[in-house]
């Protein structure tokens, strides 16, 4: 892009990468739309790098994260523009490209809002003062006279008034204030209103462009043959029958395999059918999911890596009244978002240009810079809109691919991939398997908890344990230790990366202690997190509205599970019945969610619900199987997602809360599948305790 | 071997010169430039690239591009007369999409829903959109956004 005015973003601490390289993306507009819509902007006042105020009014918000359904598209403008006290309908966003400026541009952890919140208070703020102080010079007296309003400054007592436009050109003489003076949250006018997004025209026209959708001139589509399993070679390829396909332009090899670059993608697609590559299997050619799950198993035998240790477990052990011992199994996951992975390069002039729809550019930015030796001012990376990616566009897999093929091309080159290969190449979610010993003693108190999970070697343990040590439950003795053992599948985080696996595990075997001890599963939990009001608060609200206790259909059943994660609270209660085919079938999801102060209500529904879809998919359905060293699995028949026949009413509320605001994205996934689960124990006195319900 | 093919997209007539097993989908979205058509699965069973062949949906990705030789194609770009459709105007109202790639697919299947069953029940509309996938899980809204719309579509 050379349009520079649309890549200025800040006048005074933009560290400028190269002279194109700080382009954002219009919300809803394709790149190749964007300058009409930028030549609108006659001058901006640019305070700060998230806010732009035109002199035609407009308020350009520039996003530091990525948007991928979570919609922070909205609530971070929500955010600024409170401060700034803009007018709502003169707010736009562009898309921040990669710039180390704005810090992590990692959009992961639900932590967009939690970090964004008082940086963008402060950079409304700021501008929000530097108007009023400008309006204040124009009219000769102290801003303490003026206010500002819904896109003016007021001069109080009198009706004169100055747009935000109006002011943009002195406003960006003014000094930048030392101290920001945010307002009262007693006064918040947008933060805490239910605002619709600002792109959902564009998403029900057909109108927005994701990065599967990026058109530029001249540009070629590839796909790869991949290397099938994880650590194989290629060893030979023919492409002779290739080359005839009508429309393909070229083979050649990369890392991940022999792409087929071609004038479109059906021609792409075609190529590939005819081309003949032989692979080296690897080491691990063979390997499969028995044996991994025979090694995960094998490994609790051995004790592991102590991650907490309360009391005496070995006492409380031999103490215990009664006790009991579950072992849990999970599987594999992909993420599957609907739109597949893709990245589009494009080498000219010494550079290196990338549109990537991705959760984390930097990842991108840097396997660019490894690939290409470039420095980093001749690479310039776009954020594109994302169809989906709930964590598997963390990883820069795409990017290599684009980045790798791309350079031996004058124009610009799209790497796209179809599902069969996004399913069969993913960073999984990690299988793992977890053993539960817990106990109560004479009075049916819970006496002891001791959790081993055992997984596959992850860089960081986290990623397996997180939310096994912090286990809520008021117990005296916990122990829990994790053991890893290496197998070559990819990995990565999954929306609420380990929370998906120990929050089934702590909410099934706390409902399992409750069953033992003859107490009822929501009284019993609440006694045990008598010292965690939030817990409590989440835990009643859920209860009220499920009506638990109450009167159910005949053949209805209720479980409960409530669990912390991404500093949020999430408690659940699922209703669900049992077919003649065996089939269970969920009524009703009711939630309950304290995530500190709301920004868009609306949103966190949205985020709730997609949560509770996801957990469900992962509970009844969710399987990646390994089999001779790949992945058994390839589409949707085989990797089912929950179905609208399948769906259950879902009821969410919020807990008003003035607390600091917290992750929504993924606390809602964690305690849905244990609520199910709690359901069905209810009803059949057996509690699932092998992932997915429906094998 | 290429074949000439014409068929009328989004009311107006086209001719391409395409393979003629070419999936309808690429060539909507790359030899004619509409991109609200998504890929998804690629065999038929996800929704996301339904459009209306004489006004029927269909999943563009299993049509090859010479079943529709002059037939009427219709798209989610094609859908609106002016402004937005009932349909898409409801999904708006709902704030229905979250990520918005599977929409397209969800409203041109509501839509002939809508269009055969003024207004559906509950169980009426799991049955016509449970083809239709949605990873980011707007289920819930989409069932609102169908009842919202009910009596609003009418068969042309
Ligand atoms: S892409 Fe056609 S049905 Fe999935
Ligand atoms: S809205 Fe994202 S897949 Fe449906």
């Amino acid at each position: 892009m050379t349009d520079l005015k649309m890549g200025q973003i800040s006048r005074r601490d933009f560290i400028k990468l190269s002279s194109g390289s700080t382009v954002a993306l219009l919300l809803g507009f394709s790149i190749n739309r964007c300058e009409s819509r930028t030549q609108i902007d006659e001058f901006s006042f640019e305070p700060n790098i998230y806010v732009r105020i035109g002199s035609d009014d407009t308020i350009t918000i520039v996003m530091p994260r990525s948007e991928m359904g979570q919609k922070v598209y909205t609530a971070l403008p929500m955010i600024l523009a409170e401060e700034l006290e803009a007018d709502w309908n003169k707010v736009r966003v562009v898309q921040g490209d990669f710039n180390p400026v704005f810090g992590s541009q990692t959009t992961g952890g639900s932590a967009s809002i939690r970090t964004h919140y008082n940086r963008l208070r402060e950079a409304g703020a700021t501008a929000r003062m530097m108007l009023v102080l400008a309006a204040a010079t124009k009219w000769g007296t102290p801003p303490d006279n003026c206010y500002a309003s819904e896109g003016y400054v007021h001069l109080k007592g009198t009706r004169k008034k100055l747009s935000y436009g109006s002011l943009a050109a002195l406003a960006e003489n003014v000094e930048i204030p030392e101290q920001v003076i945010l307002k009262d949250p007693k006064d918040f006018k947008i933060i805490g209103r239910s605002i619709k997004s600002l792109d959902t025209a564009y998403k029900v026209d057909g109108s927005l462009d994701f990065g599967y959708d990026l058109t530029l001139p001249g540009m070629l589509t590839a796909v790869i043959k991949r290397i099938p399993t994880f650590d194989g070679s290629v060893v030979d390829y023919d492409d002779s029958k290739t080359m005839e396909v009508p429309g393909v332009e070229a083979v050649v090899q990369v890392s991940s395999g022999v792409a087929v670059v071609a004038k479109d993608t059906w021609s792409a697609i075609q190529g590939r059918k005819a081309l003949d590559v032989t692979f080296d299997g690897g080491p691990s050619a063979h390997l499969n999911s028995t044996d991994i799950r025979e090694k995960m198993l094998n490994a609790l035998k051995h004790s592991g890596e102590v991650l907490r240790n309360d009391g005496n477990i070995n006492v409380a052990q031999k103490k215990a009244n009664k006790s009991l011992e579950l072992l849990f199994e999970v599987p594999y996951l992909d993420h599957a978002p609907q739109e597949p992975n893709n990245c589009t390069a494009h080498f000219y002039d010494g550079l290196c240009e990338i549109w990537a729809p991705t959760q984390n550019p930097g990842a991108s930015f840097e396997a660019a810079k490894s690939i290409t030796s470039f420095e980093d001012s001749k690479i310039i990376l776009h954020t594109l809109r994302m169809g989906g990616a709930f964590g598997r566009r963390l990883a820069a897999d795409y990017t290599v691919d684009a980045v790798e093929l791309a350079r031996h091309f004058s124009d610009p080159v799209k790497v796209v991939r179809t599902r069969e290969e996004d399913i069969q190449h993913g960073t999984y979610r990690p299988a793992t398997v977890h053993l539960l010993k817990a106990g109560i003693g004479e009075n049916n108190e819970a006496l002891y908890w001791k959790h081993t999970v055992s997984g596959p070697q992850v860089g960081w343990h986290g990623t397996i344990t997180g939310g096994a040590p912090d286990l809520a439950y008021a117990i005296p003795n916990v122990n829990v230790d994790v053991v890893m053992s290496p197998f070559p599948v990819p990995t990565g985080p999954f929306r609420s990366v380990a929370h998906t696996q120990n929050g089934f595990v702590n909410e099934c075997g706390i409902d399992a202690l409750a069953r033992l001890a003859g107490q009822d599963p929501y009284a019993y939990r609440r006694e045990l997190l008598r010292d965690s009001p939030r817990h409590i608060g989440v835990l009643d609200l859920v209860a009220e509205k499920s009506g638990w206790g109450k009167d159910l259909e005949p053949g209805h059943a209720r479980g409960i599970a409530v669990h912390y994660s991404f500093r949020s609270y999430c408690a659940m209660v699922a209703e669900i019945s049992q077919e003649k085919s065996g089939k269970f079938r969920v009524h009703r999801m009711t939630a309950a969610i304290d995530c500190g102060q709301v920004i868009n209500p609306d949103g966190v529904w949205a985020q709730v619900e997609g949560g509770i879809v996801m957990g469900l998919t992962a509970a009844l359905h969710g399987k990646i199987t390994l089999e001779n060293g790949r992945v058994l699995q390839s589409n949707f028949h085989n990797y089912p997602i929950l179905r609208m026949d399948e769906m259950p009413v879902i009821d969410i509320h919020i807990i008003k809360s003035e607390e600091p605001p917290t992750g929504v994205g993924e606390p809602p996934v964690p305690p849905t599948p244990p609520a199910l689960i709690n359901a069905i124990a209810a009803l059949t006195g057996e509690y699932i305790t092998r992932l997915p319900i429906n094998g | 071997m290429l074949t000439k093919v014409s068929f009328q997209l989004n009311g107006k007539q086209v001719s391409v010169e395409v393979d003629p097993n070419t999936p309808l989908l690429w060539v909507i979205r790359d030899t004619l430039g509409f991109t609200g058509t998504k890929y998804s699965c690629g065999m038929g069973i996800c929704g996301s690239c339904t459009v209306h062949i004489d006004g029927k949906t269909a999943k563009s990705c299993i049509t090859p591009i010479a079943s529709v030789a002059n037939k009427s194609v219709m798209t989610i770009e094609g859908l609106a007369k002016d402004g937005l459709h009932p349909v898409q105007q409801a999904w708006v109202d709902e704030e229905v999409p979250q990520c918005g790639y599977c929409q397209p697919g969800q409203i041109m299947t509501a839509v002939e829903l809508l269009k055969n069953n003024p207004n559906p029940d509950d169980a009426e509309i799991d049955a016509a959109m449970k083809g239709v996938l949605c990873r980011c899980g707007t289920y819930q809204r989409i069932r609102k956004a169908i009842h919202v719309a009910s009596g609003e579509v009418q068969d042309d």
